[in-house]
């Protein structure tokens, strides 16, 4: 068990030298979040349909969204070392280590994730907490609403993990990744609702949605953070989320050691 | 220590036609090509022996290393190390074992050398005391003080070739495999790596196996040789036997001090004559009689027996095998 949480250590605190791209990063999702709010401002104002939620909801769910997407995101908060390692066979090195290859990197990959989450997240909040209303984000109103936040969070970023390293087992086989991740990638973006929040899908899609993993990932949380799911609903869907993250995991092991009985590590 | 019996493994490899045309077919027909990478390899290496392994490119050394890794589990034959069978039970059996790759690295780019040995040292379980003892031994004899602190990607490649060899030897192993340990390194670096090679072997008693292109590792280090080609053993032996057993010609290069003409025993051919100086060919067996003539008539100060460079004696070999160079 320490041994993982050494290697999450080390990738954190690698993770956390990585400033100019966060900074970069933090820039973007400060525009892409505001476009996405003028976007919705406009369809506020041109409809009279009653919409599932307000707009200053709306406008909290989007600044989480913008601060954690490296957390709950697949396309983001990838490791291209990794996949450097499996394509060029340095992979041999973390097979030679008395650990299961699936913990050891989850535990990279997490910590991966909240290195990068932890850099970006911060100046993004403080400016969205200053912007006037109804604009600005919105703080949850109870403790246990904030604490059910944060263990949603948590849970939906190992789900990204647990979802996000079938890609790479998967390079294994392809060799090439680039093919196979980006259709994944606008898949779990969609139904994660971090391209469009849920509620605001035809109903038909909402279902579907609600019948896959990827929802815990993004929607879950941040509607938890904004009040547009309660606390008591919010804990039950919780612990459905937590019961598709054993599930993923316990697949994705099962996945890994088959691929590994198989692999060919190239390379002289 | 080390048992392989009849170890073979293959692998399947896309076959494609050059050119866009080539490709564009493969998109719809794939046709694969076996290629057997090792062939009923079999050897016994006991227990404190530095054996070095060479074959030319693509002659299965790696594979074979990858297989007493267990990292592949080969596709008959069976594989014995200490006591286990690398593949099946690899976490418990990996902790007996050291790895370099020479053309790869287990540490990690952008943090300091020390704190991807400690992550090793957590890896492997080692206990403090152990591992400050493992530590010191190695910042010891490969030089490593200054280079602790330093982030991987400032070092050059044999200061960083001394951290991996360190980093494989943290917890301890019994067994170290080196695959091209030497590769890409200057000569002072290649000297601080071989002398630390014969240092654990010796004194640690640790088992090594490495694999080298470069014939000075093997003059140097090992007393045992495993020649592979095309997947199989060709020759398990001392180096210098491999020389007897591929060429037994010699070069003897004489003084004749004071003489016009230079004296040529029996069996022997001048190859050189130069200012008192002769260089003769002659084959092993007939060295010592040819010795004997020479000494008869010049005072013998001054002369040398030389068998060919190994690089040629392999070369050759290669050729006779029937294998690529």
């Amino acid at each position: 068990m320490k041994a993982y949480f050494s290697i999450f250590r080390i990738r954190m605190q690698e993770a956390l030298q990585y400033r100019a791209a966060a900074w970069a990063g933090v820039t973007t999702q400060f525009f892409w979040g505001f476009m996405l709010i003028m976007i919705y401002q406009a369809f506020y104002e041109s409809s009279d349909r009653v919409m599932p939620m307000t707009f200053p909801q709306l406008c909290s769910y989007i600044w989480m969204q913008q601060a954690f997407l490296i957390l709950v995101e697949t396309w983001s908060g990838r490791d291209g070392e990794l996949f450097e390692k499996i394509t060029s066979g340095s992979v041999a090195y973390e097979l030679c280590r008395p650990l299961e290859l699936y913990q050891h990197w989850f535990a990279r990959l997490l910590a991966g994730r909240l290195g990068g989450a932890i850099l970006r997240c911060v100046p993004l909040l403080v400016v969205a907490t200053i912007l006037p209303y109804p604009y600005r984000l919105l703080f949850p109103k109870s403790i246990a609403q904030l604490l059910l936040f944060v263990v949603s969070l948590l849970v939906g970023a190992m789900l990204t993990v647990a979802v996000s390293l079938f890609t790479y087992i998967l390079t294994f086989k392809t060799m090439n990744s680039n093919g196979v991740l980006s259709v994944f990638s606008a898949l779990t973006t969609l139904f994660s609702g971090s391209l469009v929040a849920l509620p605001f899908m035809p109903e038909g899609v909402q279902r579907f949605a609600m019948a896959l993993p990827f929802r815990y990932m993004a929607d879950l949380p941040f509607r938890i953070w904004n009040g547009s799911i309660q606390v008591l609903d919010g804990l039950w869907q919780l612990g459905i989320g937590a019961l598709w993250l054993a599930a993923l995991w316990m697949l994705g092991s099962f996945f890994m050691k088959r691929v590994l009985r198989t692999a060919i590590i190239q390379g002289g | 220590m080390i048992t392989l019996s009849h170890i073979s493994k293959s692998f399947r490899v896309a076959k494609r036609d050059p050119g866009l045309s080539g490709a564009v077919r493969s998109l719809f027909h794939r046709e694969y090509r076996t290629v057997e990478a090792l062939r009923d390899l079999s050897f016994h290496i006991g227990e404190g022996e530095l054996i070095g392994c060479i074959g030319p490119n693509g002659a299965g050394k790696s594979t074979a290393i990858k297989i007493m890794s267990g990292i592949l589990v080969p596709d008959g034959g069976e594989c014995t190390i200490c006591g286990h069978v690398p593949w099946r039970d690899r976490k418990r059996y990996v902790q007996n074992l050291g790895v370099v790759f020479g053309q790869r690295t287990q540490l990690w780019w952008d943090v300091p050398i020390r704190d991807s040995f400690e992550l090793l040292r957590d890896i492997y379980r080692v206990e403090q005391p152990k591992y400050e003892y493992n530590l010191k031994r190695c910042v010891e004899q490969l030089e490593l003080g200054s280079l602790l602190d330093t982030p991987l990607r400032q070092l050059s490649l044999g200061q960083r070739m001394r951290c991996e060899l360190a980093g494989s030897l943290l917890h301890s192993p019994r067994l170290l495999f080196l695959d091209e340990p030497t590769i890409g390194l200057d000569a002072v670096s290649k000297r601080a790596v071989r002398s630390f090679i014969r240092e654990i072997n010796v004194n640690e008693g640790v088992t090594v196996i490495l694999t080298t292109h470069d014939t000075a590792d093997l003059e140097a280090l090992t007393e045992r040789v495993l020649l592979l080609g095309k997947g199989q053993l060709l020759y398990d032996g001392a180096l210098d036997g491999l020389r007897d057993e591929e060429d037994s010609s010699r070069t003897l290069t004489v003084r004749f001090p004071g003489m016009q003409e230079p004296v040529i025993p029996e069996g022997c051919v001048l190859k050189e004559w130069h200012e008192g100086t002769g260089v003769l060919k002659t084959d092993a067996a007939a060295v010592s009689a040819a010795i004997a003539k020479l000494s008869a008539v010049l005072p013998l100060t001054d002369v040398t027996v030389e068998g060919s460079p190994i690089d040629d004696v392999i070369a050759r070999m290669y050729k006779r095998m029937g294998v690529r160079a």
